[in-house]
């Protein structure tokens, strides 16, 4: 996954100047700004907590926190039929828990519902049930025939979130962001 | 199947009140039928296009229902939804208690069975009372329906008031009455376009 060094003019809520510079929640958020998604439904995670606050601090956004990842899902598709753009926030754990929404709803209906999974699991796991429902990830993904991205750099978020919202409305398919500690630092522990 | 102790009402029949629930729908409000018999005897009362028939995900409903109000907030919404399927998402009633959408309405059909599956009881058939249970979420508005006669006025009252509000009916055992065309991508392009959304 990469802009091939041609990246073009991705964001208009961030330039190439400020995104080399903004923090990755930051990045997220200007990105989910410039593309009108407005309703970012989360099931809570230290590593995202960043990006959670951020989203709860700007009068753009509607979030909340939902009960469990598949009634997001639920209440994401509900308001991108009511017309309006919505992100589910989670990590891998609770990912392990929607492929029956994504398989029975969100992809039979072809509803771009926007996935960011904050990885846990791997590069210094501690957690062995993490580390195990971490290799189920991306076989279901594939399974279901939905797209991934697996964001390890913070120059190319941007252009891949950005360009995979586009991409998720104009196919009306779903995607999902795989925010790699190598990004986000992950959630750290002394061995 | 016999009914829980939890509540004195009236045995009901979930197509009958279904029709009666869906003639008073005169200002393109929004339907989320449940899966299985929720949705099938919303089919058979009559198809609208402001009808959105779950095809799988049982228990995401009235989730479906919140997206939908939160998104349309000048528009009615109305999430109907069977007792087993409640039980599998109850979390959602404390979400739709701490959002307090206005305009949503959730309506359960309690048989006290999963129907479609053999009948096998639920919890409510039993112990569980869904009413409580959305009170205790914090969805003040929570009543059963006593009768025929007060599941109309409990929904003309949900359909004018400020919610979010959820009416419980006690039905019988009975099978619904057809069953809806399975095309999701139909249903859901047809739903879209009646709540004017354009892409």
């Amino acid at each position: 996954m990469s802009g091939n060094g041609r990246r073009t003019r991705f964001s208009k809520a961030m330039n190439d100047a400020a995104s080399r510079t903004a923090a990755w929640h930051e990045i997220v958020l200007a990105t989910l700004k410039s593309n009108d998604v407005r309703l970012v439904v989360y099931v809570p995670d230290r590593v995202f907590t960043p990006l959670i606050e951020a989203l709860h601090a700007d009068a753009f956004f509607t979030t909340f926190a939902a009960t469990r990842e598949e009634e997001a899902l639920g209440i994401v598709t509900g308001a991108w039929m009511g017309g309006m753009r919505g992100a589910v926030l989670m990590q891998t754990s609770g990912f392990a828990t929607i492929p029956n929404a994504l398989a029975s709803l969100v992809v039979p209906c072809q509803i771009p519902a926007l996935l960011f999974v904050s990885e846990r699991g791997t590069l210094g796991e501690f957690n062995l049930g993490q580390a195990v429902v971490c290799r189920t990830m991306r076989p279901v993904l594939d399974a279901l025939g939905v797209a991934y991205h697996t964001v390890t750099r913070r120059d190319e978020l941007a252009f891949i979130v950005d360009r995979s919202i586009k991409q998720a409305m104009a196919t009306q398919a779903a995607v999902t962001f795989i925010l790699s500690p190598l990004l986000t630092g992950g959630k750290a522990f002394t061995a | 199947m016999t009914a829980p102790q939890a509540h004195n009402t009236k045995m009901m029949n979930r197509f009958e009140l279904t029709k009666r629930l869906t003639a008073k729908l005169t200002h393109e409000e929004a339907v989320i039928g449940g899966i299985g018999n929720s949705n099938f005897d919303l089919w058979m009362s009559g198809q609208r296009a402001q009808n959105f028939y779950m095809l799988g995900s049982m228990g995401l409903a009235i989730p479906i229902a919140l997206g939908v109000a939160l998104a349309q907030p000048q528009r009615r919404v109305v999430a109907l939804e069977g007792d087993g399927s409640l039980l599998m998402q109850l979390g959602c009633l404390a979400t739709v208690a701490e959002r307090a959408p206005q305009n949503l309405t959730i309506v359960i059909w309690d048989n006290g069975i999963y129907q479609i599956t053999g009948a096998q009881p639920t919890a409510t058939a039993a112990t569980a009372d869904l009413v409580a249970i959305a009170r205790g979420a914090g969805i003040a508005k929570s009543a059963w329906a006593a009768d025929e006669e007060d599941f109309d006025r409990l929904f003309a009252m949900a359909l004018s008031d400020d919610g979010p509000s959820l009416i419980a009916a006690r039905i019988d055992g009975e099978p619904g009455v057809g069953t809806t065309d399975r095309d999701p991508v139909q249903i859901r392009a047809r739903f879209m376009q009646s709540l004017g959304v354009t892409r």
